[in-house]
Parts: C-alpha cells; structure tokens; sequence
C-alpha cells in the first residue's frame, strides 16, 4: 500500500477531486496547509508599510491506494491541478506498513 | 314681554343685591389669583416648553443616548479587526470593561466634576459632591428649560465619557498589561476628562473665553488622542514592528469586523452629534445630521484619494479612517457651519488622517488603529476648523487655538505621568513571550478564536 501526499493550489481542488472520482479513488483526506516552494512568499503592505507573506495557503490531498493503483492517481491529480504557473505544487509517494478499517476492524488492502 | 330697559333694570337691581358679598369677597379673591398665577404662567411660557415638548426633548436625547452606546459595539468591532486574532478575546475585555468603568466613575464623581455648578478653583476645577441627586426639580421641565431630566443629562453625558476613554485601547492594543491598563482608565476617566471637560461643558474658563467644542472634537476626541499618543509613547511598539530601520506591517486580522464597527460608529454619531443639539429642535438636530454625514462621506473620500496616491492602491483601513476623520472633524462645528463648509472639513480631515497615520509610523510610533490620527489629530483640526468656518461670529481661530493648547498642556503631561507611574510600579507592558504568545492566552487563559 502506498501514501500518496499532494500538495496543490487550493482553487485546483474541485478539479483534482473530480478527476479522482473519475479514476476510480474510494476516499482521501484534505487539509488546508501553508507553504512555499520555489514560489517563495510575496510582500504585501498594510497601511503603508511592508510586510513578506512567507508562506502561501495551499491544501494538501492524502490517499491510500493498493501499489497498483498508484500510478492511475499520480496521473489524474497532476493533470487536474496542473496551470503550468510557478507553485503548481508536488506529489510525494511513500510506503504504508497497514490500514485498519475502524467500523468492521478489516486490516490491510480490505480496509481502503 | 317685558322691554329691554326693564330687564336691564331688573338685571341692575340683582347686582346691586349680591354687589355687598361679591365686590368684598369674589372679585379681589379673582384679581388676587390672577395675580398670583399669572407670573407662573409667564414662567412656563418664558421657557417656551410645554409638556409634549419635554416628553419629545428627553426622548430625543435618549435616543441619542444608546447611539452614543452602540459605538462601544463600533470601537470594539474596529479594533479587533485592525489587530491580530491572537489578542481579539482581550481587545474585547478591555472594551467591555471601559464601558462599566466610564460609567460607574461618572455616576460616582464623573458628573459631579464635569458639571461642578460652582467652581472651587478659578474656573479650573470644581465638584459638587459624591454620587447622583436629582434634586428638587431634576425631572422636571425646570431642570433644563424642558430639554432632559436629571437623569437624561447624566445618562447620556456618561455615555460620552465612556467613549472617551475607550479611545486609548485602541492604540495600547497588543502590548499593554491588562491591569494597568485599568488603572490607567480609571483614574483617567473619572478625573482627566472631567476635570479638562469642565473648562468648557461645565461652563469654566474656556467656554467663558468663548471657546466652542459642540459635541466634542476636543474634550472627547482630543482628550482621548492625547491619552492614547501618550500611551504609544511610553509603552514602546508591538515586536516585530519596527526592525532594522524597516517599518513591517501586521496585518490586522479581519477587515470585514473592522467596516462593521466603523460603520457602527457612523450611526452612534447621530445621537454623538444630534443629542448634542441638548433637545429635540428640529432645526438644529436635522442640520446636525446633515453636515455630520456629509463630513463622514467626504472624509472617506479625501482619504481614497490621498491613499490612492500616496500609496498606489486604495487601502481599505485607510479609508475606513477616512470615515472616522470626516466625523471627529465635524464635532467641533456641526451646528454652526454650513454644510459646504462641512464637506470641506471632512474632506480635508480624510486627508489628514492618511497622511498622519503615514507620518507617526516613520516616527517610529505604533498606533495599530491609527487612533491618534483619527482622534487627536482630527480633533484639533476640527477644533480649529470653528474658528475658520464657523458662522457664528463670536467664534474666532485664536480661542479655539488657546483650547486645543490648554488641553493639550493638561491632558498630555497628565497621561504620561499615570503612564509612567505604572510602568514603574505594576509594570505597562507583557514580557515579549506573552506578547508573541498573544494576549488571549497569556491574560486571559483563553483564546477568542479557539479550536476553530
């Protein structure tokens, strides 16, 4: 089983969530995160004086899916929430050991 | 039928036969009384007010009152928006607890120093004695030539020194201690304001000079900038504001409350500026209303175009600003300049006000709602604008001049020595962990927005 952590802009989700359904994703998880990559912060002012937003709101998408499926979901979210501007955003993979279904106690790939 | 001459004859000879007891008792007893009541009634038409009259007045100046009250909502509104979240639940404290403290103060010794009667001192100082008394004839139309009751006056007026005093938490926010913060109001409230409010409301010195402040552009609002400048000055700036010869800025958390509460504070200056008038006329209270909407309007609109220019995007605080500078400048003079005269007023305060919030953050003052500029600037532009503008010729540039320095020189020193006294006995300031940490927290042990 794999994690799969996407971070992306958050105006990018209704897309992202839409081409998930579509490949067939039975659940994720969504947290609005801040954040920067090489899109750094910008400066804003307020009453006339300057001040650097160093981090930029973005949500990030958790999901885990069986080792087969992992690539079906890297390619929907990154062509949904791709807009080719700087700060489109990254998709990490990593391992997961277990999953446990709370409400029936099913444990591994039956639980997702 | 008998003729017209005998019933006149008849009529004659009853006369004479009742004359005896009339002419001895009835008709000196008649001219007697008429005597008596006549100067009463030539009282009750001297004042020119009937009953009807003096249930309008004081219903009027009731209402005026809860405008006046509502702006506490404004203030508070306003300066949590223009502060961080992380200090909104003590923002809120002060502001509720500056309400009881102004109004309890006031019913103590508050009124009795604002409106002494006799002066003790020159005409500097004076009290007429603890606690409230109606008196005799408090709630009657003698009190005020029918215009309000004992307890209208007293009501409304401590409504007035309450927003005077909650001027100052604005420019204290985020860094103040909350205990010295109420001591400071307190001693500043009942015995600052009222003390220099007498001067002029409480008929001393400078309304016998013929200084005018209609509804109080200095005795409110520059009394209240004076404490918050002096306030700014000995508390020192929010962390992070002023770093390496940089001004940052710190967002203020929610522009949305901070409209709200200007846009509340717009509707209690109907009842600020029309109860002002001190009865119902409908001359005085509809021109009141008049020039103090269109000095708002044109205060939002001089501050649009200045901040427009001088930072190249209109700035939504500043012109909220803007608003307020329009209305504190027109305080001074709302029933005795013309309405053009009105617009110009506000619109050059809306200027003033961006300007000077500009200017005070590069003298490294960190006033986080711009209440210095708004309230003690403003003020004293709108005192002297009287002595421009007004109509009135007995109003001249030099009293109203001689006024704003008198308060000033009284008012200024007086805060800084309670401030300073308190920083050298309670302490004025939190320690910076409490600081970064947010005052909810760290005073209150609780968080305005929490868990959300």
């Amino acid at each position: 089983m794999k994690l799969i952590t996407a971070i992306i802009k958050p105006h990018m989700l209704d897309e992202v969530r839409d081409a998930l359904s579509k490949a067939g994703t039975k659940g994720l998880t969504v947290t609005e995160v801040r954040g920067f990559g090489r899109q750094k912060g910008h400066t804003e002012t307020y009453r006339g004086a300057e001040y650097s937003v160093d981090f930029v709101p973005k949500i990030k998408i958790e999901i885990v899916v069986d080792d087969g499926e992992v690539d079906g979901v890297i390619g929907a979210i990154s062509q949904s929430a791709r807009t080719g501007e700087i700060g489109d955003g990254k998709i990490f993979v990593g391992n997961i050991e277990n999953a446990v279904r709370i409400r029936t106690g099913e444990a591994g790939v039956a639980a997702l | 039928m008998p003729s017209v001459s005998e019933n006149q004859a008849t009529l004659e000879e009853d006369i004479m036969k009742n004359s005896n007891w009339k002419s001895i008792v009835w008709y000196p007893l008649c001219v007697l009384s008429l005597v008596v009541l006549t100067p009463l009634v030539g009282y009750a038409q001297e004042s020119g007010v009937s009953q009807e009259m003096f249930t309008v007045n004081n219903t009027w100046m009731l209402v005026a009152t809860f405008l006046v009250f509502i702006m506490h909502l404004g203030f508070a509104c306003l300066e949590s928006g223009l502060t961080q979240s992380k200090n909104t639940a003590n923002i809120l404290f002060k502001n509720t607890t500056i309400v009881a403290i102004g109004l309890v103060t006031y019913a103590f010794v508050g009124f009795n120093l604002m409106y002494p009667g006799d002066f003790s001192i020159g005409q500097f100082f004076g009290f007429a004695g603890f606690g409230l008394d109606p008196g005799v004839d408090g709630n009657t139309i003698a009190y005020a030539d029918g215009a309000y009751t004992y307890w209208t006056d007293f009501i409304f007026q401590a409504m007035f020194a309450a927003t005077g005093a909650t001027i100052v938490s604005g420019a204290v926010a985020e860094r103040i201690k909350l205990s010295s913060f109420l001591v400071f109001t307190t001693i500043f409230v009942a015995l600052v304001y009222t003390i220099a409010g007498s001067w002029k409301w409480g008929g001393g010195w400078l309304d016998q000079m013929g200084f005018y402040d209609f509804a109080g552009s200095t005795l409110v609002h520059s009394v209240g900038g004076w404490g918050a400048l002096a306030g700014v000055i000995v508390l020192g700036p929010r962390l992070g504001k002023y770093v390496d010869g940089q001004i940052r800025g710190i967002a203020g958390h929610s522009m949305p409350l901070a409209a709200i509460g200007v846009f509340l504070l717009w509707l209690g200056w109907f009842g600020f500026n029309g109860g002002s008038v001190l009865s119902a006329d409908a001359e005085l209270v509809s021109l009141v209303f008049v020039t103090t909407c269109l000095a708002a309007s044109t205060g939002i609109l001089g501050a649009m175009l200045t901040s427009w220019f001088l930072q190249n995007k209109p700035d939504l605080s500043m012109v909220l600003n803007g608003m307020l500078a329009g209305l504190v400048g027109i305080t001074a003079g709302a029933d005795t300049v013309s309405v053009n005269s009105a617009m110009l007023i506000g619109l050059i305060a809306g200027a003033i006000v961006v300007g000077s919030v500009l200017l005070i953050d590069r003298a490294k003052l960190d006033d986080p709602v711009g209440a210095v500029s708004v309230h003690l600037v403003c003020g004293i532009w709108g005192t002297l604008a009287v002595g421009i503008f007004s109509t009135n010729a007995d109003h001249s540039f030099v009293t109203q001049l001689i006024g704003v320095l008198a308060y000033g020189a009284f008012v200024f020193p007086a805060a800084l020595i309670i401030f300073y006294g308190l920083k050298a006995t309670l302490g004025l300031r939190v320690s910076a962990e409490e600081e970064r940490e947010g005052l909810d927290v760290s005073e209150h042990g609780m968080q305005a927005y929490g868990g959300a």
